[in-house]
C-alpha cells in the first residue's frame, strides 16, 4: 500500500466550534516525510480518537500539537496549527506557556522520582501559579480527586510516585497534567501499558474530564476509540484517510483503508 | 626440548585434534544415526582432552622441581654444611645452582661433585618431564578420540569443562585479593603487637624514625597517625571541592546541551585528562600551581609555604574531574527520555527539566560517582608526595604542607629496610587503614549505584 497522491481526506476533517486547527500539516524526520498534509479541527470539549497501524504517524502528529518535536533536533514542521485562531508556531509564541495550555500523556506512565504530592505540584511550581502552600495543597487535592485517585493516595501523599502501580501511575500522570489547568490534553497510547481494569478506570476519567477539556486521543484499541471518542480520524502511511463521527467510522467506514483496518486485514 | 617450544607443540597438537575430531564425529553419521552434539563440538572435546592433562602435568611440574631437586641435592652437600642447617645449606645451594648455570661465581672444589650432580638431574629431569607431558597429550588424543560416538554428550561435557575454566580464572583473582590481604593483615598485627591500637589510632605525633641499634640515642619512634589522616582528609577535600562541580556541570553540559559534533570533540579531550601520569601532574603541582600560590599568597599578605595542601589538593582536584564527569555522564544519559519529556509536556524549560527532574532521578548514581573519585583522592600518591610535602604537620590550615597515609607509606618503604622494623611494619598497618577506607568507600558506592540501577530496569 503505497501513498496516495493527493489525497483529500474523506468524510468531515472540519466542525463547528474548532478549538485546534491543523491546516496542511508536513512533518519531516531529516529528509524523510512522515506526515502529509494533514488538515483537522479539534472540537472545543469533545474527545477525538486518533486510530491507525503502527508507524502511520499518529504519535508524530500528536506531538505537533504542542509542540514536543521541537526536543527533537531532525523534526522539521511545515504548514499552521492554530490554537483558538492562533498560530502556535508563530516566532512570538514561547513553548513553556503553550505546553501549560496542551497538556500531554504519554504511553508509559512516567511519574517523576519524587513524592505524589511532588509529581502534582510540579507544574503549578515552575509555572509560579500559586504563591502560598495551603493553595497548592488545594490544586493537589483538586487534580487527583478529578483524576481519580485522591481516596486512594490521600494518605500517603508523601510516599514516591514511582511505587503506586502501573493504572494508579498513570492516573498520577493525568492529575499531574490536570494540575496546570490545560485547555487541551493530548493522550498517546494512555491504556497501553495498563490492564484491563485500570484501562476502564482511565477511560471513565476520559469521559468525566471531557465537560472541561478538549481530548486528542492516540489508541490502538478501536473499542476504546468507540468507547470514549465523538470522532475518529484514521490515518495511514502519514496521511489522514477518513474524519467522520465515531459509530460512523465504525459502522460504515467511507473509505476502503478504513474498513480494512477496523475489520482487522492489517494494523 | 625448552619449555616454549614444548608450549608451541602442544598448541598444534591442539589443532590437530580438533580437526581430527571434528572430522571423525562427521564420519560417524550415518543414515538413521544422528550426531548428540556439532561436529565442532566434539572436536574441542578431544582438543580438550589433547591438552588440558599435559597442561595440568607441566603446571604441577614447575611447582614441585625446585624444592624435590633442592632435597636431593642437599643430601649431596658437604657434612659440616648439612650440620649448620637452614641459612647455610640454602646458601650454599644458590651457589652451586649459580656454578651449574656457569654463572661467574669462584669455584669451589667442596661443591664440585654436588654441581655435577645438579647438572645431571636437570637434563634427566628435562628428559623425563618432555616425554611424560608429551606421552600424556597422545594418550589424552588417542582416548579422546576412541571416545567419540554419535551419543557422546560432548556439548554438555564440552560446556562444563569450560565451565571450570573459567571458575579457576575467577579464583586466581579472588586468591591474590586474599593473599594480599592477609599479607597485610599479618604485618598490621605485628606492628600492633608493639604500638598499641590505640596510639597508631588517636595519636598526634608522627615521626617513625626508630633506632637501629640498641646503643642508639633518642628516636624512639612515635606512631601516631592523626597527622596523616587529617592530611589526607585535607587534601582529598580539596580536591573533591574541585572535581565534584566541574567534572558535574561539565557532565551536564556534554550529555543535556552539546550538539553531538561538540560532544564528540568534548568528551574525548577531557578523557585525556584521565590518561595523563599522575608524576606529570605531581611536577605540574610542585613546579607551576605551588609557586603561582606562592607569590599569590605573598601579595595579599599571606603566608603560602612551598609545598602546600592547597596546590597538591587543586591538581588532584583538576585531575578527578574527567573521573567525576565521565561517570555522571553516564548515569545522566540513562535517565529514561521519557522522565524528560514529561517534565517538558508540563511546560517545563530545560533548564527546569535538568536541575528538579534529571539531576534528582540521577542523583543515587552521582553519588556513587563522587564516592568513587573520593577514594580515587585518598589512594592518590605521586602528586600528594612532590606538593605537598612530607612533614606530618597537625593543620588545619590548607597553606601549609601536610602528608598524607600514601606518601608516608612511600617514604617508610624507600631505602634499605629491616623486614621487621616497627617502621616497615608501620606501613603495613597505614596500608591496612587505606584499605578499609577505600573497601568502605567503594562497596557503599557500588550498592548506592545498584540501587539506582533497579529503580529504572
Ligand atoms: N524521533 C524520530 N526520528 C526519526 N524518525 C521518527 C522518529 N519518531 C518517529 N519517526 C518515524 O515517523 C514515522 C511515524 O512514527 P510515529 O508517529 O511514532 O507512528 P505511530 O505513533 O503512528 O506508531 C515512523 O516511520 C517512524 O519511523
Ligand atoms: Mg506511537
Amino acid at each position: 500500500m503505497s501513498i496516495i497522491e493527493n489525497h483529500q481526506t474523506d468524510g468531515e476533517p472540519f466542525c463547528d466550534s474548532p478549538k485546534l486547527k491543523a491546516r496542511g500539516v508536513g512533518v519531516f524526520y531529516g529528509d524523510k516525510q512522515a506526515i502529509f498534509d494533514v488538515s483537522l479541527d479539534i472540537g472545543a470539549n469533545e474527545v477525538i480518537a486518533l486510530i491507525g497501524p503502527s508507524g502511520c504517524g499518529k504519535s508524530t502528529f500528536l506531538r505537533c500539537l504542542n509542540r514536543m518535536n521541537d526536543t527533537i533536533d531532525i523534526c522539521r514542521i511545515t504548514g499552521e496549527i492554530l490554537l483558538d485562531d492562533e498560530d502556535i508556531y508563530a516566532p512570538k509564541i514561547d513553548v513553556v506557556p503553550l505546553r501549560a495550555r496542551v497538556g500531554m500523556v504519554f504511553q508509559k506512565p512516567n511519574p517523576f522520582p519524587k513524592t505524589i504530592f511532588d509529581n502534582v505540584a510540579y507544574g503549578p511550581r515552575i509555572h509560579g501559579l500559586v504563591n502560598h502552600r495551603h493553595e497548592l495543597e488545594e490544586i493537589v487535592e483538586q487534580s487527583l480527586r478529578r483524576a481519580g485517585l485522591w481516596s486512594e493516595v490521600k494518605d500517603r501523599l508523601d510516599a514516591p510516585g514511582t511505587g503506586l502501580s502501573g493504572g494508579q501511575q498513570q492516573r498520577l500522570c493525568i492529575a499531574r497534567t490536570i494540575a496546570v489547568d490545560p485547555e487541551v490534553i493530548l493522550m498517546d497510547e494512555p491504556c497501553s501499558a495498563l490492564d484491563p481494569i485500570a484501562t476502564a478506570r482511565i477511560e471513565e476519567l476520559i469521559d468525566e474530564l471531557r465537560d472541561n477539556y478538549t481530548i486528542a486521543i492516540v489508541t490502538h484499541s478501536m473499542q476504546q476509540a468507540a468507547r470514549v471518542s465523538q470522532r475518529t480520524a484514521y490515518f495511514h502511511l502519514g496521511q489522514l484517510i477518513e474524519v467522520n463521527p465515531t459509530d460512523l467510522v465504525f459502522t460504515k467506514p467511507q473509505h476502503a483503508l478504513t474498513e480494512a483496518y477496523i475489520t482487522g486485514r492489517f494494523g | 626440548m625448552t619449555f616454549s617450544i614444548l608450549l608451541l607443540v602442544i598448541a598444534v597438537l591442539f589443532v590437530i585434534a580438533y580437526v581430527s575430531g571434528a572430522r571423525r564425529a562427521r564420519s560417524l553419521v550415518t543414515p538413521g544415526v544422528t550426531l548428540n552434539s556439532l561436529p565442532g563440538h566434539y572436536g574441542s572435546l578431544v582438543a580438550l582432552w589433547t591438552c588440558l592433562p599435559p597442561l595440568l602435568l607441566m603446571l604441577c611440574w614447575g611447582v614441585l622441581e625446585t624444592p624435590v631437586i633442592d632435597r636431593l641435592l642437599a643430601a649431596q652437600l658437604p657434612a659440616e654444611v648439612q650440620a649448620e642447617g637452614g641459612n647455610r645449606i640454602s646458601l650454599a645451594l644458590s651457589k652451586v645452582r649459580n656454578l651449574a648455570g656457569g654463572a661467574n661465581v669462584q669455584a669451589d672444589p667442596e661443591l664440585a661433585p654436588v654441581v655435577l650432580h645438579l647438572k645431571d638431574l636437570q637434563s634427566r629431569n628435562s628428559m623425563l618431564s618432555t616425554t611424560l607431558v608429551l606421552a600424556l597429550a597422545l594418550a589424552g588424543f588417542g582416548f579422546g578420540l576412541r571416545r567419540l560416538a554419535p551419543a557422546l554428550r560432548a556439548r554438555n561435557e564440552v560446556e562444563s569443562i569450560v565451565k571450570v575454566l573459567l571458575f579457576c580464572s575467577s579464583g586466581v583473582a579472588v586468591l591474590t585479593t586474599v593473599g594480599i590481604l592477609s599479607s597485610v593483615l599479618y604485618e598490621a598485627w605485628m606492628f600492633f603487637g608493639r604500638v598499641p591500637v590505640f596510639d597508631f589510632l588517636f595519636g598526634t605525633t608522627w615521626s617513625p624514625q626508630v633506632a637501629l641499634r640498641a646503643d642508639q640515642s633518642g628516636s624512639s619512634g612515635s606512631f601516631g597517625a592523626v597527622p596523616l589522616f587529617a592530611g589526607t582528609l585535607m587534601i582529598s577535600m580539596i580536591a573533591m571541592f574541585i572535581a565534584v562541580p566541574i567534572g558535574l556541570m561539565s557532565a551536564i553540559y556534554l550529555s543535556e546541551y552539546a550538539t553531538p559534533r561538540v560532544r564528540s570533540y568534548a568528551k574525548p579531550a577531557l578523557e585525556v585528562l584521565a590518561g595523563i601520569p599522575t608524576v606529570v601532574y605531581g611536577f605540574f603541582a610542585a613546579l607551576t600551581v605551588a609557586p603561582i600560590l606562592k607569590s599569590l599568597g605573598a601579595d595579599i599578605g599571606l603566608e603560602v609555604s612551598s609545598e602546600s595542601a592547597l596546590a597538591a589538593g587543586l591538581v588532584m582536584g583538576v585531575m578527578i574531574i574527567p573521573f567525576v564527569s565521565s561517570l555522571s555522564d553516564d548515569v545522566i544519559n540513562a535517565v529514561p527520555q521519557a522522565l524528560r519529556d514529561g517534565s517538558y509536556g508540563l511546560g517545563a524549560t530545560q533548564s527546569e527539566t535538568i536541575r528538579q527532574v534529571v539531576i534528582p532521578a540521577a542523583l543515587p548514581g552521582i553519588v556513587g560517582a563522587v564516592m568513587l573519585a573520593v577514594s580515587r583522592a585518598i589512594g592518590e600518591t605521586m602528586i600528594v608526595a612532590m606538593a605537598a610535602g612530607l612533614a606530618a604537620n597537625l593543620t588545619a590550615n590548607p597553606l601549609d604542607s601536610v602528608t598524607t597515609v600514601t606518601v608516608q607509606i612511600v617514604t617508610l618503604l624507600v631505602g634499605d629496610q629491616e623486614f621487621d622494623s616497627s617502621k616497615t611494619l608501620a606501613a603495613f598497618a597505614l596500608g591496612l587503614v587505606l584499605f578499609l577506607v577505600t573497601l568502605i568507600l567503594n562497596y557503599v558506592a557500588l550498592k548506592v549505584v545498584q540501587k539506582y540501577r533497579e529503580q529504572y530496569d
